[in-house]
């Protein structure tokens, strides 16, 4: 840790200037040595004297060691039988516990405890003594403070080369457990001995990682199976799958063949809801959407190429960035391409290009998020370039509701597990944003700046107050959001409906009107629109491009045109008013100028007035 | 004899049968479970935790006073409640969930 000190004091603090001056020397006072008095005093010697005359200061730094934790366990094997009977073997505990339930003892102990335990069940069946009676008030009193996070934790990535973390997973059985995928995903910068793994975090220990997964490739996605909390599915940087179990230590169990892999970084590994609970699909960049079972990686069960031409061509596909599988809706998901265009689609579709159900485009820039709202799956959010975006199922060409344009890049996005009304965002620039829009539409309700690198993954825990920020620099900060955040509020979900549904039908109206008026547009201009249609292909490309250069030189020519009149009259304004009437205005001059700019054509007028 | 041992069963499928109780266990004096209705491993666990467990209340209990002892012992938890009566050498485990 380098420790630096600034210490400043101002000039006026130093006392008077001094000014020296020459003059001859002269006596102020003289006092005589008196020899008596030499008797009251000893001779010191050495003598340790020192004149200072700032006052003193100090500063201490103590750094403390980290205090390292350890946990430790016993396997307890079954004991306490008698020394003739092996455990193991069936028969013999079977024959031991025939002979003690015969036991006269056993059978009136039994008898008796039964009643007694009896009446203790019917107590608890009876009464609830635990039973929270005044729950519901205590939640109002909640409701005032204002929405605020602490940070509780910061993890970084032990290595010396640091990378991205690219994805958070939860323990899904709510234990402080944090599974993140480490890699770099800067063009060509994979650095020689950048390492290759990921970790799984305790939190209640965050010096060392619980287990260090190994896999042959960096990870970009990781995801604990929620059925199986032993299991955790990744999809790796060269675009294979692995899966590990926790209880086999950090090497894959077993890695997908990368023939049948995907091509590019797998983006998406998310966990389908099945039977056996094995089951996977991941998404990547190469534009195919892959099925795995886990017991069997080394072919993909079923395979989507992502051409919303509906052709099935790969080199048509769009590159998928994130996914999106919602437990309820079993046969549907979503892929947020890096063209910006969100894809449903229908897995259990009878023909492959049916599968792909509908598209919704409107961002500048590829999808990093794309989730739907926990309450109303109907409703989703997507994250990309400047804007976070809520969108209705129903409404395919526009979203419902949307961010203004942040003056960074927004590079993922959640919903919060327990409010409807709230989701997450985070930007470029290193902030958290916590979105609450039946309190602020326009703004965030709670910005906090957590780091000033780019955060670059975010996920919120299932209970819904706990929420972890992957940086670009793999820093996982976690945080914990004020109850106010994470607790339902009154009537939130009627209010979330109302506004959802108001906005989707606001669209809905806008959407008509478009349409009616494209159509009318068409009807007015008739065939020369058809002519115009079939002509324009025909132009060759270098026509298109110089047309739209000539434009775009029009448009700013004309800008900057408009920029040198304004700035002229401005001037012409200023010199008129010091020539007219320099005695009256002139300290006034300068803070009158921006009202003969905003008055125009009168400015000339107004001057000659005053 | 035989009687006796039918009284016994019908007790605790009565207990089974209340609402809320998850299974039963009994174990005697050196933490073997005699009769249960878990799967080995989950009764193995169980058997040998309470018979610590009530063991070191029940000395608890007598320390405090040497006339006193322990009867019962109910341990709520977020889950459930794990009810404990011991008794001459044995153990009846109730697991219970309480109501809702």
């Amino acid at each position: 840790m380098e420790i630096v000190y600034v210490y400043t004091k101002k000039r006026s603090d130093f006392g008077r200037p001094c000014n020296f001056s020459d003059r001859p020397a002269e006596v102020t006072v003289d006092i005589p040595p008196d020899p008596s008095a030499a008797d009251g005093f000893m001779a010191r010697n050495p003598v340790d004297a020192y004149v200072q005359h700032t006052s003193d200061m100090s500063e201490h730094e103590v750094n403390t060691e980290r205090v390292e934790v350890e946990t430790r366990g016993v396997n307890h094997t079954e004991g306490g039988w008698p020394k003739d009977i092996n455990p193991q073997e069936m028969e013999q505990t079977i024959r031991f516990r025939k002979k003690a339930e015969k036991d006269e003892n056993y059978i009136n102990t039994i008898t008796h405890l039964g009643t007694l335990m009896e009446h203790c069940i019917k107590q608890n069946n009876a009464i609830n003594i635990y039973e929270e009676y005044f729950g519901e008030e205590e939640m109002d009193e909640v409701e005032d403070e204002p929405p605020s996070a602490k940070t509780i934790n910061v993890i970084r990535d032990p290595n010396i080369t640091k990378r991205t973390a690219t994805h958070l997973s939860w323990h899904p059985d709510g234990c402080k457990k944090l599974a993140v995928a480490y890699s770099s995903l800067e063009f060509q910068q994979n650095v020689k001995d950048m390492s290759f793994d990921s970790y799984i975090w305790d939190l209640e220990n965050s010096n060392k990682p619980e287990l260090v997964l190994k896999p042959s490739s960096p990870l970009v996605s990781l995801e604990y199976n929620p059925k199986d909390s032993h299991i955790l599915a990744g999809g790796c940087y060269n675009g294979q799958i692995a899966y590990w179990d926790t209880r086999k230590g950090g090497l894959p169990v077993e890695v997908s063949t990368v023939e049948f892999s995907h091509r590019d970084p797998v983006y998406g590994t998310i966990w389908l809801q099945s039977k056996t609970g094995t089951d996977c699909f991941s998404a990547s960049t190469d534009g195919q959407v892959l099925w795995w079972d886990i017991r069997k990686l080394s072919e993909p069960t079923e395979t989507l190429v992502l051409d919303i031409t509906r052709k099935g061509l790969l080199e048509n596909a769009l590159g998928a960035i994130s996914l999106e599988f919602e437990p309820t809706m079993p046969t549907k998901f979503m892929v947020g391409t890096e063209q910006g265009i969100v894809i449903t689609c229908n897995r259990k579709a009878k023909t492959p290009p049916e599968k792909i159900a509908g598209t919704y485009s409107g961002h500048h820039g590829p999808v990093y998020a794309l989730a739907r709202n926990p309450f109303y799956p109907k409703f989703f959010l997507t994250v990309g370039d400047w804007t976070a975006r809520i969108w209705s199922e129903e409404n395919k060409e526009s979203p419902i509701m949307w961010t203004k344009y942040h003056l960074s890049y927004l590079t993922d996005g959640c919903w919060s597990t327990v409010r409807p009304a709230v989701f997450f965002t985070t930007r470029m620039d290193g902030t958290l944003d916590i979105w609450d829009f039946l309190f602020k539409q326009n703004d965030p309700s709670l910005s906090l700046k957590i780091c000033d690198e780019p955060l670059f993954s975010l996920r919120l825990q299932d209970n819904g107050c706990f929420v972890g920020c992957g940086s670009k620099l793999g820093t996982v900060t976690l945080l914990e959001i004020s109850s106010g955040l994470c607790t339902l509020q009154k009537n939130e979900k009627t209010l979330a409906t109302a506004m959802f549904e108001r906005e989707t039908k606001r669209e809905k109206i806008l959407e008509a009107r478009h349409r009616e008026m494209r159509l009318k547009e068409r009807a007015k201009s008739g065939g020369w629109d058809e002519e115009g249609k079939v002509e324009r292909p025909e132009e060759s490309h270098d026509e298109v491009l110089e047309q739209v250069r000539k434009e775009f030189f029009e448009v700013i020519e004309a800008e900057l045109r408009k920029r040198a009149q304004e700035e002229a009259k401005h001037w012409r304004a200023k010199d008129k008013d010091y020539a007219g009437d320099m005695g009256e205005e002139e300290e006034e001059g300068e803070s009158k100028l921006p009202e003969y700019e905003e008055e125009e054509e009168e400015g000339e007028d107004a001057t000659k007035v005053s | 004899m035989a009687e006796a041992k039918a009284e016994v069963e019908e007790t605790l499928k009565r207990i089974e049968a209340h609402k809320g109780v998850v299974g039963t266990i009994v174990v005697n004096a050196e933490g073997i479970p005699i009769r249960t209705t878990f799967d080995n491993s989950t009764t193995v666990q169980y058997a040998g935790l309470l018979q610590q467990l009530t063991m070191k209340a029940r000395s608890t209990v007598r320390d405090i006073d040497p006339r006193n002892d322990l009867t019962f012992l109910r341990i709520r938890s977020k889950k459930h409640e794990i009810m404990v009566a011991p008794e001459n050498e044995y153990l009846l485990i109730v697991i219970q969930k309480p109501c809702e």
